[in-house]
């Protein structure tokens, strides 16, 4: 058995057991497992490649090619591996726009609409898992629209894909792991990183103190401290930074921050901005799946139960999608899931092999909390104070507009985007939504939970006029459109 | 802003606002832009800002330029192919040309 | 439960026609009370086409018609008053507006509709055209093959209107207004010569009420002797990104806003209570997008949209001021941005000076009653 790679609307079934999306650890390890159920599956993925940005560009990069990847990187072969053996189908490049479940229980259907070379179509499965996976937490500080300017997982992503190593001066800040993660991989590949900008508050430690036997007890903690050492050997970093700021009239030149009770200038020719992943639940989202807040993660994540069934029966979701957790769980995850959506189509019960993989999901949690709670960005980096500090990138509306908005007493981000188009760009939000719930928040002296988010709607990627205009026009569609004028 | 660190296997050549430019074959439009030293690709459409490839993974819109006559492209997510022609953009789309 | 402080008078609803109102009574010197509701309440205002229409309004209503028209005049000082009280700038554009025809019987029906109004409205009918393809052509060059032909009325036009909702609560607040959001009104009752507001958040005590709640005036409106009979009508839209400017003009089905996005409508479904959108429709609308103007083909759509229609059983406005509940009143239409300006001046006006003839009474709830025998 080989996978399939289908690169044509037109060489796509009309309906599939299963669909999954995203092509990370979660989707390939879902597929591998509806596929060893003898499921008709279907992995529809944006990126030309497998892997998922963890493991991107896991087709082509060798342990020998590129060894400053490093061995967690390396997991990911294994998982390609086991997934390039099943008999499902991999559409690359495929942007799945619209994810809407027909019919309720255990008969409901997905359907999804996905635009692959230019066409879209209509496919229908049993069951879909979600494996969208994470985006980076934005990280809205003065500056951080210049050229110059970009994400750690984005300098990890061309170091991965295309061995691109940033030229100086190159700065890091932010929170979390990553900062580090990269740093050690950029050293290890013969670059250079001239500063690191620690934003993660202080006190951040202790409370995340009453955690750490278990961090202890965990893969993490001894691999991280050693790659922590390492990076603090070769590279000046600054702890508890605070009023960061990015210079430069048409592209990043330096940075300015606080640190130490004292303001710091340094140049910067490439900056590094970073402070934790959260789900990339747009599609989840649109699809009607209730979210909830998640307050040691900061974040909204769609509800699920322990095998990835969200609040809509046809769908479930895995991996990062779900709530932030790593790769080792989103495989965990995806098996978890992928077998559980897989018996709901056979209609068959428990499986042994899922429950060895919740006790594995287990093991590989640990430490979790510690993570989150010691890396939770600081709130003045989540919700700005500066009014000139962008937080809608695409239609360019600042900190301050929405901070006005919030004082006029605007009942949440919806009602925010009818104000001040905050979220109706093409990112559809993926930038600004969690800015904006934690500025209203932080502005109206409301819990995030009860502010909420957006609601989506599809098209969740932006698709072309004539693609959509070319699907199917039911009778009932073309009534809607055409019958049912009375009046304007 | 990049430097590659390898020599690539295989080269192809892509037009970028009438320059052209030996790539890796295998890198999207947007790594091969930065690898070729371009942090800018387009002006923002409601300020007239610079703006440059930021998330590389299709989130953010920011790489949008246009490849082949069609406007509104994400550089991140497409892979660059021999005689690719590409433009940065300034402001709105228009709408005349650009079919796919 | 939380009370808030005795109101002189209350406005219930934050949308459009709530916000008008209360700008206008604002504005003559009142200080209402805007009681809003949830950021996912279900809200006509943002779903709204933008229109400022009058082109075939008041088929066997020439009171609407006339209303509707007297609004349109009024829409050139009104957007110069909220400019003034918001600093906004709504984005008036009265360059005329089409209806395009994609079949002979679409022609037929619309041509149809603009002459019975013209008929009945004599020398006071906004002027028209009724076009063919070729005349059509001649003024928007960049229309398909598939336009058959449009109807024309250069009165027509439209604004930004989520800059227009912005200005009104701008603007209602810098005149004296309040807005309180989370505040679903779920009873009214008389009390104490005035009425008693009441929902999960807690009661106000208000001298006088406005019902400007939409589709929720149906439930709240018999509270004080009024009606406001609906129909479920809910309407979908596309949305793209934004363009160089290609059409200066507007339309029912299609205009480009001043920022750049194209706006594509609409649909009719009469049958479903789910406020997410049907992408079976997407596929109609964004047909006939195509058809009527080719060029738009590649151009990327970024959200469709829906939202559920103020459609009362004969699709015109209800504006009335209860006889057995004096102080209460109700204002509901389906077309809150052209008649905003009525809302904001002559409903308001009415209202401050307690005139309980809203509209000249023309508009009564109680029209909808069936005779019992």
């Amino acid at each position: 058995m080989t996978l399939t790679i289908i690169r044509n609307a037109d060489d796509l079934s009309a309906r599939y057991d299963i669909a999954i999306v995203g092509a990370g650890p979660a989707g390939m390890a879902a597929a591998t497992e509806c596929a060893r159920l003898g499921l008709a599956v279907v992995v529809f993925d944006e990126n030309a490649e497998a892997g998922g940005q963890i493991y991107r560009a896991i087709e082509r990069n060798t342990r020998a090619g590129r060894p400053y990847l490093g061995s967690d990187y390396g997991r990911g072969a294994g998982l390609w591996a086991a997934f390039c053996a099943t008999a499902a189908s991999h559409v690359p490049s495929a942007a799945v726009w619209s994810l809407e479940q027909q019919g309720e229980g255990a008969a409901a259907l997905a359907e999804l609409r996905v635009s692959v070379a230019g066409r879209s179509r209509i496919v229908l499965a049993r069951r879909v898992v979600l494996a969208t996976g994470a985006t980076e937490r934005p990280m809205p500080v003065r500056g951080w629209t210049l050229p110059g300017v970009m994400s750690v997982g984005a300098a990890q992503i061309a170091l991965k894909a295309s061995a691109l190593l940033p030229e100086g001066p190159v700065v890091l800040t932010g929170s979390g792991p990553l900062l580090y993660l990269y740093a050690d991989q950029v050293l290890a590949a013969g670059g250079t990183i001239d500063a690191i900008l620690e934003t993660t508050p202080r006190r951040n430690w202790l409370r995340a103190a009453p955690h750490v036997f278990s961090f202890l007890a965990s893969p993490y903690a001894w691999k991280g401290l050693g790659l922590m050492l390492r990076v603090r050997r070769a590279v000046r970093v600054f702890r508890a930074v605070t009023a960061l700021e990015i210079t430069g009239k048409d592209r990043a030149d330096g940075v300015t921050f606080m640190a130490g009770g004292k303001t710091v200038s340094l140049p910067a020719r490439s900056v590094f901005l970073h402070q934790g992943v959260i789900p990339h639940a747009n599609l989840a989202n649109a699809a009607g799946c209730a979210l909830a807040w998640n307050d040691r993660q900061k974040c909204f994540a769609p509800v699920v139960d322990g095998e990835g069934r969200s609040t809509r029966p046809a769908i479930f979701i895995a991996g990062d999608g779900n709530g932030i957790a790593g790769a080792v769980v989103a495989e965990f995850d995806g098996r978890i899931a992928g077998i559980a959506a897989g018996l709901e189509v056979l209609g068959a019960g428990s499986s042994e092999a899922s429950r060895r993989f919740v006790r594995l999901r287990k093991r590989a949690l640990r430490g979790r909390a510690f993570i989150d709670l010691a890396y939770q960005p600081a709130l003045s980096f989540r919700a700005p104070a500066a009014g000139d500090v962008v937080a809608c990138r695409c239609e360019e509306v600042s900190v301050g507009a929405i901070r006005e908005a919030a004082a006029l007493g605007v009942a949440g981000p919806n009602q925010l985007k009818t104000m001040l188009r905050c979220g109706m760009g093409p990112c559809q939000g993926r930038m600004c939504a969690a800015t904006v719930t934690e500025l209203l928040a932080d502005a109206q002296q409301r819990h995030p939970a009860d502010v909420g988010t957006y609601r989506l709607r599809p098209p969740i990627k932006p698709v072309p006029l004539c693609e959509i205009a070319a699907l199917p026009h039911t009778s009932e569609a073309v009534y809607a459109v055409t019958g049912g004028h009375s009046g304007h | 802003m990049f430097r590659k660190i390898e020599n690539p296997k295989d080269l192809v050549t892509i037009v970028v606002d009438g320059r052209e430019l030996e790539v890796d074959a295998t890198a999207s439009v947007a790594a091969a832009l930065l690898g070729a030293g371009m942090a800018t690709v387009r002006r923002s459409v409601v300020t007239d800002q610079p703006r440059g490839p930021y998330c590389l993974m299709g989130i953010c819109f920011e790489c949008l330029v246009t490849i082949d006559g069609v406007q509104n492209r994400q550089a991140c997510m497409v892979p660059v192919r021999d005689g690719m022609t590409i433009s940065s953009q300034r402001g709105a789309r228009t709408t005349q040309g650009g079919g796919r | 439960m939380r009370t808030l402080p005795d109101q002189e008078i209350v406005v219930v609803g934050g949308g459009l026609v709530g916000a008008a109102v209360a700008w206008g009574l604002a504005r003559k010197g009142l200080a209402p009370l805007v009681l809003d509701g949830e950021d996912l309440s279900h809200r006509a205002s943002r779903a709204n086409f933008a229109l400022v229409w009058v082109q075939g309004k008041g088929v066997g209503a020439p009171h609407y018609a006339r209303w509707t028209i007297a609004a349109a005049r009024r829409w050139p000082s009104f957007a110069a008053d909220l400019l003034e009280t918001s600093g906004i700038d709504v984005g008036l554009r009265q360059r005329g507006g089409f209806t395009f025809a994609l079949a002979g019987s679409e022609m037929a029906m619309w041509t149809e509709e603009v002459g019975c109004v013209a008929e009945a409205l004599g020398e006071d009918a906004p002027d028209h055209a009724v076009l063919d393809h070729a005349e059509t052509a001649r003024m928007v060059p960049a229309i398909g093959r598939d336009v058959v032909g449009a109807i024309y009325s250069p009165l027509d036009g439209d604004v930004n209107s989520l800059r227009l909702f912005r200005a009104l609560h701008v603007g209602m607040l810098n005149l004296g207004a309040a807005y309180r959001p989370h505040s679903d009104v779920t009873e009214i009752v008389p009390k104490a010569g005035g009425f008693l507001l009441t929902g999960a958040w807690g009661e106000v005590l208000a001298g006088r009420v406005v019902l400007a709640a939409g589709n929720g005036n149906t439930r709240l409106a018999p509270m004080v002797g009024l009606s406001a009979p609906t129909l479920q009508s809910k309407g979908q839209i596309l949305v793209t990104e934004k363009c160089a400017p290609f059409f200066p003009y507007t339309s029912t089905t299609l205009r480009q806003t001043d920022e750049g996005g194209v706006m594509i409508g609409d649909s009719q479904e009469a049958d479903t209570s789910s406020i997410a959108t049907d992408q079976d429709i997407s596929s109609v609308l964004a047909s006939r997008a195509v058809r009527t103007f080719p060029q738009l083909a590649a151009v990327n759509v970024l959200r469709s949209w829906s939202g559920f229609r103020v459609k009362t059983p004969d699709g015109l406005p209800i504006y009335e001021c209860s006889s057995t509940h004096p102080g209460a009143c109700l204002v509901m239409c389906h077309s809150g941005v052209t008649l905003a300006p009525n809302h904001a001046e002559l409903v308001a006006d009415a209202i401050v000076s307690r005139d309980t003839t809203l509209a000249g009474g023309l508009f009564p709830g109680g029209r909808f009653h069936v005779p019992q025998d």
